[in-house]
């Protein structure tokens, strides 16, 4: 989406080196919100802390994980969080009118999975930019939940499931959300790194071109990952639903950007082919924590938000500053 | 507005005393006490000190209830104890449920919530009623049925703020012709509840037909462009009701650059007086309603205060003093509230008053 | 380029004409008025968004800019009575630039996505914004009657923020054509490499442009303000990607190299008109959304149709040409 300098053929193992660099200055960057969080709350780092941050990030890192993939083929989905509303109205509505819970969750996964296809469809097979299509498919899906349920708010999910919205899995401290966001973590990141489809993926994302030669299918690719994030959007609606014990239409609005922001501070290159899950997971993991520390000393919202845009900021430009700088150098001595 | 005989005079005189001027305030002691229990002034200060509460706002913005945590940090003064604000900066439930975690690690006493979602903070709230805090619900309500058990601080009874709205405008329009509401989001709760009994009261009036409700989400630009549709939808339109701060006043800047819409056309609704004020000097909008949002957040302060420290309690009749607004019961639950105790009637506005009110 | 603005033209028509037949009343000057001027704020934001685009490049911060440079104007006018309304503008168009400039510097010295960083910005700018307002309002009563006459006032029956904004959009369009500076806009985004070697100096046109969309969004806060004569925090709120999609439906590339600033605007007008359309024809307000979301995606894919189609008559006037 920048002035496209290719970094491709900067090859793989200097590429490598610089991954690796950034994943440890996450798990960095963690432990110094940690000890940041302990210094200023007392008794920042017990279990229940542990488990309001999994809750409160569950969701959204959910979805960030399905949009890792679709960013490192280079491409983009902005419609995620009206997904995760349309699948939470689909099921709410569906409940309301009287069937049996699971089915109208089966029900709002189907229409993920729809959904998902659409916007593959439009984007491989129709040849359309993603950024446009999933623009559109953000204002349509969510303008479908307000049409399936606005004014309403349903109510009244079975109590056994919304209990997961309030404790842990029995025995530790470990929410629903954050088990199953670890769970998709290890396959997504086993599929991305030890696997051809994986390599395949970033091979999209560093050269389109070279990968149509290679005999990858992209379009096939592409499609089934839209309708994988499709599928996982709107189980992270189900996952809202159950834990707001409640669905409106308006359900997660705005979280598009968050969830896009949360893989890029991971280290995911927003034009393909760089990037690691394990990167995703701290990134998570920072911007969890850094919320809860911040909230907890009751530090005002808009200060977070500066924060979090800070260090996307500062995320960006580090890694790059050591070619900038050189580059500046070398006008200036040009200059002279 | 009749005062019943029977209210305690002290309370009445101590109000008119520390509030002189602010009609509001009078109205309030008056307005819920139909049932006032006149040892009620005796059990005035029994709250416990160096009390903590939580106030969670819609978000951390929003100017009317930036006035209404005011008036909770004076109760709380008052008392001795202090006040947290929490919220997040979007007016959504998530954004609210790290505060509640906040109250819950803190070991506040009692949590302050207007609801972004009737029923999305219910389980978080649960966890703090169940780690002994007690929860108070203000400006919009929250429905979790009867866990957490909670009182809702009602600016003003539901149905009087629905169907006084249809008679202000009812009464300027001569009781005739199509008229229409700008909404602020479909789902917000209070905005629902009043709308519904607005459509009652309509039935009163047989030549007043309501065409459609447009629905601005709180956000000027939006609620421009609804209005303006409105408008070319519905040219024959007489009046509009706006229930909501942001809605009313931008259909007030549109009336006010539109001076000859307003030969046919008349606004009332929910207004901020410092926001309405040019626009009723100026004869665009001739009456609106509010209550006032600093003695909004002092009830509930005290409400929460008293809860805390057993004075007060959720029982239907029980009774609890506010401060300087005085002695308040506890209302049955309805269909659209929770056990609950009203502020009092709205105040309407119009030139003769929009001046003495500062919020 | 030409049978693209056309296009937006004729959509437009039909939307309106639709439109008026179910409901005469939307022919009504007044009503004309508003379509103009509901959607002059957006087209003027889709005008510096298309610098960027054509760039290969985005800008994600105009809705937080807007939101802060109203705020600013409005504070000014708050606590200095009396201060022209000149001034006001003019703060507003600085607050932007200077964003804009930050924006630009950061993308192109650091060499850093514009997408990564102008998301940030919008997250730091809304923060910085909210810190500002703390929970205060800036009331109708204390900006200059002067001020919000912008708003609006007309002239020959034209709306005045109209026609701030077309002179902003013919200017933009006519150096768009006219010199070379922006033209290298186009080279760079369409092929970095060549522009490179023909010695385009990318980064500073990269930044020209960030600079200029900035300014474009703090002038359109300024114009927020004239319209709303209120603002609090949330002001501009979500306005980012609602500009992309003017953009995209007129035609704007966004992945650089083609589009005008005249489609952009086009684009606004007719996202706007179709708003309105549904509000007018007693479509219930539920239906919006949806429907708005579905007639993007048909202007995305028929844009894509056209321009297939244009490829292939082109190609084959070429192979014609060469039997010759």
């Amino acid at each position: 989406m920048t002035t496209g300098h290719n970094d491709a053929a900067k090859g793989g193992r200097a590429l490598w080196r610089g991954l690796v660099r950034w994943e440890s200055a996450l798990v960095i960057v963690l432990i110094g919100v940690m000890i940041f969080g302990s210094i200023q709350t007392p008794n920042f780092l017990n279990p229940t802390n542990f488990f309001y941050t999994g809750l409160n990030m569950g969701e959204v890192a959910i979805m960030a994980l399905p949009l890792t993939l679709i960013i490192m083929t280079g491409e983009i989905d902005l419609s995620v969080a009206s997904m995760l509303g349309l699948s939470g109205a689909v099921m709410g509505e569906l409940f309301s009118n009287g069937w049996p819970i699971w089915l109208a969750i089966a029900a709002a996964l189907v229409v993920g999975a729809i959904g998902g296809a659409i916007n593959g469809v439009l984007v491989a097979k129709v040849g359309l930019p993603s950024i446009a299509v999933t623009i559109g498919t953000l204002t349509l899906y969510r303008g479908l939940a307000l049409i399936l349920l606005a004014p309403r708010t349903i109510t009244g999910f079975p109590a056994s499931l919304t209990q997961i919205g309030v404790v842990p899995i029995p025995g530790t401290e470990v929410a629903y959300s954050t088990a199953v966001f670890l769970a998709l973590a290890v396959v997504t990141g086993i599929i991305l790194h030890a696997t051809p489809l994986g390599r395949g993926l970033v091979v999209i994302g560093l050269q389109p071109e070279a990968a149509k030669f290679a005999g990858i299918r992209v379009n096939r690719i592409k499609i089934w990952l839209y309708v994988v994030s499709g599928i996982v959007c709107a189980f992270a609606g189900i996952l809202l639903t159950l834990k707001n014990a409640s669905v409106s239409y308006d359900a997660g609005t705005g979280l598009e950007l968050n969830v896009v922001a949360l893989v890029l501070f991971g280290g995911v290159s927003i034009f393909g082919g760089r990037g690691t899950i394990v990167g995703v997971v701290l990134s998570v993991a920072i911007l969890g924590t850094l919320q809860q520390a911040l909230t907890q000393m009751n530090v005002q919202p808009e200060v977070q938000n500066i924060v979090s845009g800070g260090l996307l900021l500062i995320s960006v430009v580090i890694p790059n500053s050591g070619e900038a700088i050189r580059r500046i150098r070398d006008r200036a001595r040009r200059r002279v | 507005m009749h005062t019943p005989s029977f209210v305690p005079r002290k309370v009445t005189l101590a109000v008119a005393v520390t509030l002189a001027g602010m009609v509001l305030a009078a109205c309030s002691s008056s307005g819920t006490s139909a049932a006032t229990n006149p040892t009620a002034a005796a059990t005035a200060s029994s709250a416990k000190k160096g009390l903590t509460v939580y106030f969670i706002p819609k978000d951390t913005q929003n100017p009317y209830e930036v006035i209404a945590d005011k008036g909770g940090q004076r109760a709380l003064q008052e008392l001795g104890g202090k006040v947290v604000i929490s919220s997040g900066t979007a007016d959504t439930a998530a954004a609210q449920i790290p505060s509640i975690q906040a109250a819950i690690q803190a070991h506040a006493d009692a949590i302050v919530i207007a609801g972004n979602d009737p029923s999305a903070l219910c389980p978080s709230l649960n966890q703090a009623a169940q780690a002994g805090i007690k929860i108070v619900s203000f400006d919009s309500d929250i429905s979790c049925g009867s866990s957490p058990s909670h009182l809702f601080i009602n600016q003003a009874n539901t149905e009087q703020i629905g169907t006084s709205e249809v008679d202000l405008l009812a009464n300027e329009i001569g009781s005739t012709g199509q008229i229409a509401i700008l909404s602020a989001a479909a789902s917000a709760t209070n905005q629902n509840a009043w709308i519904g009994y607005m459509k009652q009261e309509l039935t009163k009036y047989p030549n007043m037909q309501l065409v459609t409700t447009v629905y601005g989400n709180d956000d000027p630009a939006t609620s421009l462009t609804v209005l303006q549709g409105l408008l070319s939808a519905y040219p024959n339109l007489r009046g509009i009701i706006s229930p909501t701060t942001v809605g009313i006043s931008t259909a007030a800047q549109y009336l006010d650059t539109h001076k000859s819409l307003l030969a046919n056309l008349t606004l009332t609704g929910l207004g901020l007086p410092s926001q309405m004020k040019s626009y009723v000097h100026d004869g665009t909008v001739k009456e609106f309603e509010l209550w006032n949002p600093d003695n909004l957040g002092y009830l509930a302060g005290y409400a929460a205060a008293g809860l805390a420290s057993g004075s007060a309690s959720t029982q239907t009749g029980s009774t609890f003093t506010a401060g300087t607004l005085g002695s308040y019961t506890v209302l049955a639950p309805t269909s659209t509230t929770g056990a609950s105790v009203v502020l009092g009637p709205p105040t309407v506005f119009n030139a003769a008053n929009v001046d003495q009110f500062d919020f | 380029m030409r049978a693209r603005e056309l296009g937006i033209g004729v959509a437009i028509v039909v939307v309106f004409g639709l439109t008026t037949l179910n409901n005469h009343a939307f022919a009504q000057i007044a009503s004309i008025q508003q379509l103009l001027s509901g959607a002059a704020l957006i087209a003027l934001l889709g005008v510096g968004e298309t610098l960027v685009l054509v760039t290969n490049n985005v800008d994600l911060s105009v809705g937080s800019i807007v939101g802060l440079s109203a705020y600013i104007v409005g504070d000014l006018f708050k606590h200095n009575q009396g201060m022209p309304v000149v001034a006001g503008f003019i703060v507003a168009i600085v607050v932007g630039a200077v964003i804009g400039a930050i924006n630009g510097l950061v993308t192109t010295v650091a060499r850093v996505p514009s997408l990564v960083v102008t998301l940030a910005m919008l997250y730091i700018v809304r923060g910085l914004d909210g810190l500002l307002v703390n929970g205060t309002t800036i009331d109708p009563g204390s900006i200059p009657k002067a001020f919000t006459a912008v708003g609006y006032q007309t002239l020959f029956g034209i709306p005045w923020l109209a026609i701030i904004v077309a002179v902003v959009v013919a200017g933009a369009g006519y150096a768009m054509r006219s010199f070379r500076a922006s033209r290298d806009l186009y080279a760079i985004g369409s092929n970095p490499d060549a522009a490179a070697l023909a010695g385009i100096p990318a980064e500073r046109r990269v930044f020209t442009a960030f600079l200029i969309s900035g300014a474009l969004a703090g002038l359109g806060g300024a114009l927020f303000l004239a319209l709303h004569a209120q603002i609090d925090v949330s002001g501009g709120t979500g306005y980012e990607l609602t500009v992309i999609a003017a953009c995209v439906v007129g035609g704007v590339a966004i992945f650089g190299g083609s589009g005008t600033v005249l489609g952009a605007a086009l684009g606004a007008v007719l996202l706007n008109t179709i708003n309105q359309a549904l509000v007018a024809s007693r479509v219930s307000s539920f239906w919006n959304e949806a429907i708005a979301g579905a007639l993007l995606l048909t202007a995305i894919a028929f844009d894509r149709w056209l321009s297939l189609r244009v490829a292939r008559s082109l190609q084959s006037a070429k192979g014609a040409h060469r039997a010759l």
